[in-house]
């Protein structure tokens, strides 16, 4: 399991990658929400995988047989965080676009020389 | 137990929620902003005379036990740098009464800046790996606002830029923080310094300092990490510039400091001699930008590159003169740097642009100003007595004392780059033909002049009086140099 999952993984970076290296803004913000994915998954897959008792201790119940509960809490922050700052990242795009007239961002380079 | 620890990071937080309630009351917002930075200095204060009389302040979340509870950790240094950031956001309120608009007033400038000083500051505090992402956020998710704040044509550019490029190093922190928790089992720092050492296997655990290097460097603005911070940075006002050169890269260089004390030190032969030769290399990166631009910005923005070199360069030598000059010259950056951006700012709203070329012949018509700059520009070379001397004696005297002796040379004959890119701006801004100026009114000129001064003011002391200094410096750098009194200090609660 924890191989394919880390192909999974891999293949998410690679997507995010592929996309950020392209010039629309739009898929920029894509590839900046499948990057978030694989290190989320990542997280989850570091924590070890397996074990199917609900994690609270009880008679009968060792440390084995549940899966580890903090990286599922700290996957849970993280996603929290990434959407926040993925919908600031959504609006600005949008108000750049407003605001410059391009989502290219072949045209966005340059400094204030050139304004 | 004490919740001491605790206020820098919930009075800011408490006034800004408070803040976002009223936001076209300017009165109100600039008292409110203003009463929020001084408590937080005041109890910033508290706490810092707290840690030196009674050792280190551990606060655990929840009251669950070290390991599993989310520990809040005060030092000397975190508590020193505690003090300094809520200072310099004391300062960046009060200057930017005059400078940053009404228009940027009524749209909930006030709450970004406290927002940003509880980020910095629970940056600072806290004890635990994952808790550390989470404040870097919190002061990330205000950056954003602020880099974007007014909505101009340049700002929405840079700010797209600012937030990939940290978009992307947050992802790799995750990345980083899991692996690390694939290996130890613990997110605690001081749980981590403890088993880390237990750890045979070596190699991959170097594989994660690394990734953290990386992390926090492009936070810090390492080379070669440090492509974005120029462009970024000159792109929002001036208090806004003031406020991101002191206090941001600065959370990236406290968070490698701590990182590279504290736990990453199982091959010290490796990490800390990349970091040494990264540090070098950037302050050489840092100092070709400062001579290349006739931008006062620009090169004032470079000069923040090159102190980030230079404090990582005391540090990677990882003796008692290294580490100590480090912690002081990261305060006295953090404070002249931004006093720099507010002399400048100045020099740019007076003469109504940033270029150099354009300026001259200021000192007849302003010298306070021009002495005031002068006095700034030495402090930031390092001339004695000023801030900047003491600091990076010690840095360069660990250098020598340490396996990178080169390091230390590069420094001093970098000290000199250093001090001309600063007395260039002084030199075409203040001496030579009178050009024409903007009208400027005198209240206006005050306000911004002598919140200013008085920074100059203290740094002057802060160098002057170094040796009062000094026994808090010295108790910073030996629980950095001894990890054992932080593990203890966070195991006894």
């Amino acid at each position: 399991m924890e191989i394919i999952m880390s192909v999974v993984i891999g293949f998410l970076f690679m997507a995010a990658v592929y996309l950020m290296l392209s010039k629309s803004l739009i898929r920029i913000i894509i590839g900046t929400g499948l990057l978030s994915h694989g290190a989320h998954l990542l997280l989850l897959t570091m924590g070890g995988l397996g074990g199917e008792s609900p994690p609270v201790v009880a008679d009968g119940v060792s440390v084995s047989d549940y899966a580890d509960p903090l990286p599922q809490a700290l996957i849970l922050t993280a996603i929290v965080i990434s959407f926040a700052v993925t919908s600031f990242f959504l609006v600005v795009a949008y108000r750049a676009y407003q605001e410059l007239g391009t989502d290219n961002m072949e045209l966005l380079k340059g400094t204030e020389d050139h304004e | 137990m004490s919740n001491l620890l605790l206020f820098p990071i919930i009075i800011p937080l408490i006034m800004a929620t408070i803040l976002m309630l009223f936001p076209n009351k300017i009165k109100m917002q600039r008292l409110f902003a203003l009463l929020g930075a001084l408590a937080t200095l005041t109890s910033s204060l508290f706490l810092l005379f707290k840690v030196y009389n009674d050792g280190i302040q551990v606060v655990t979340l929840g009251s669950w036990p070290a390991p599993f509870g989310i520990s809040m950790v005060s030092d000397l240094f975190s508590a020193l740098l505690v003090v300094t950031t809520s200072l310099i956001v004391l300062f960046v309120v009060l200057y930017s009464f005059p400078t940053i608009g009404i228009k940027r007033e009524q749209s909930f400038y006030y709450p970004a800046v406290l927002f940003l000083l509880t980020g910095v500051n629970g940056a600072f505090t806290t004890g635990d790996i994952f808790n550390l992402f989470v404040f870097v956020e919190v002061l990330l998710m205000a950056s954003y606002t602020l880099i974007v704040h007014g909505g101009e044509r340049q700002q929405l550019r840079e700010s797209i830029k600012y937030l990939l490029v940290n978009i992307i190093s947050s992802a790799l922190f995750v990345v980083a923080v899991a692996l690390l928790y694939s290996v130890t089992g613990t997110l605690n720092m001081a749980d981590l310094a403890i088993k880390i050492p237990q750890i045979e296997n070596t190699g991959i655990l170097t594989v994660i300092a690394v990734l953290f290097l990386v992390v926090f460097g492009f936070k810090a603005a390492i080379f070669p990490l440090y492509f974005w911070l120029p462009a970024s940075y000159h792109a929002p006002p001036m208090p806004i510039l003031a406020l991101f050169g002191a206090l941001l890269t600065k959370v990236g260089v406290y968070a490698i400091m701590r990182t590279y004390t504290l736990f990453f030190t199982m091959n010290v032969g490796f990490t800390h001699e990349l970091l040494a030769i990264i540090a070098i290399l950037t302050i050489l990166a840092g100092c070709v930008g400062a001579l290349a631009y006739f931008d006062v910005k620009k090169i004032i923005i470079y000069n923040i590159i090159i102190a980030v070199g230079v404090i990582l360069f005391g540090v990677s030598q990882l003796n008692e003169a290294g580490v100590q000059g480090s912690i002081l010259y990261l305060i006295h950056d953090m404070m002249i740097k931004a006093v720099l951006f507010f002399l400048v700012g100045i020099v740019a709203v007076i003469f109504g642009t940033s270029n150099l070329r354009k300026m001259g012949g200021l000192m007849k018509t302003y010298p306070v100003l021009g002495w005031t700059y002068l006095v700034a520009a030495f402090g930031l070379a390092g001339i004695p007595p000023l801030s900047g001397f003491p600091g990076k004696l010690l840095i360069v005297q660990g250098g020598f004392e340490g396996p990178q002796f080169w390091g230390s040379i590069v420094i001093l004959a970098t000290s000199l780059i250093v001090l001309l890119s600063a007395v260039r701006i002084f030199i075409y801004a203040f001496w030579g033909e009178p050009v024409e100026t903007k009208p400027l009114k005198k209240s206006a000129y005050q306000a911004m002049l002598i919140p200013s001064m008085i920074l100059v003011a203290i740094t002057v002391f802060f160098g002057v009086g170094a040796e009062l200094f000094m026994p808090f410096v010295s108790g910073a750098a030996e629980v950095l140099l001894n990890p054992t009194l932080y593990i203890e200090a966070v195991f006894k609660e």
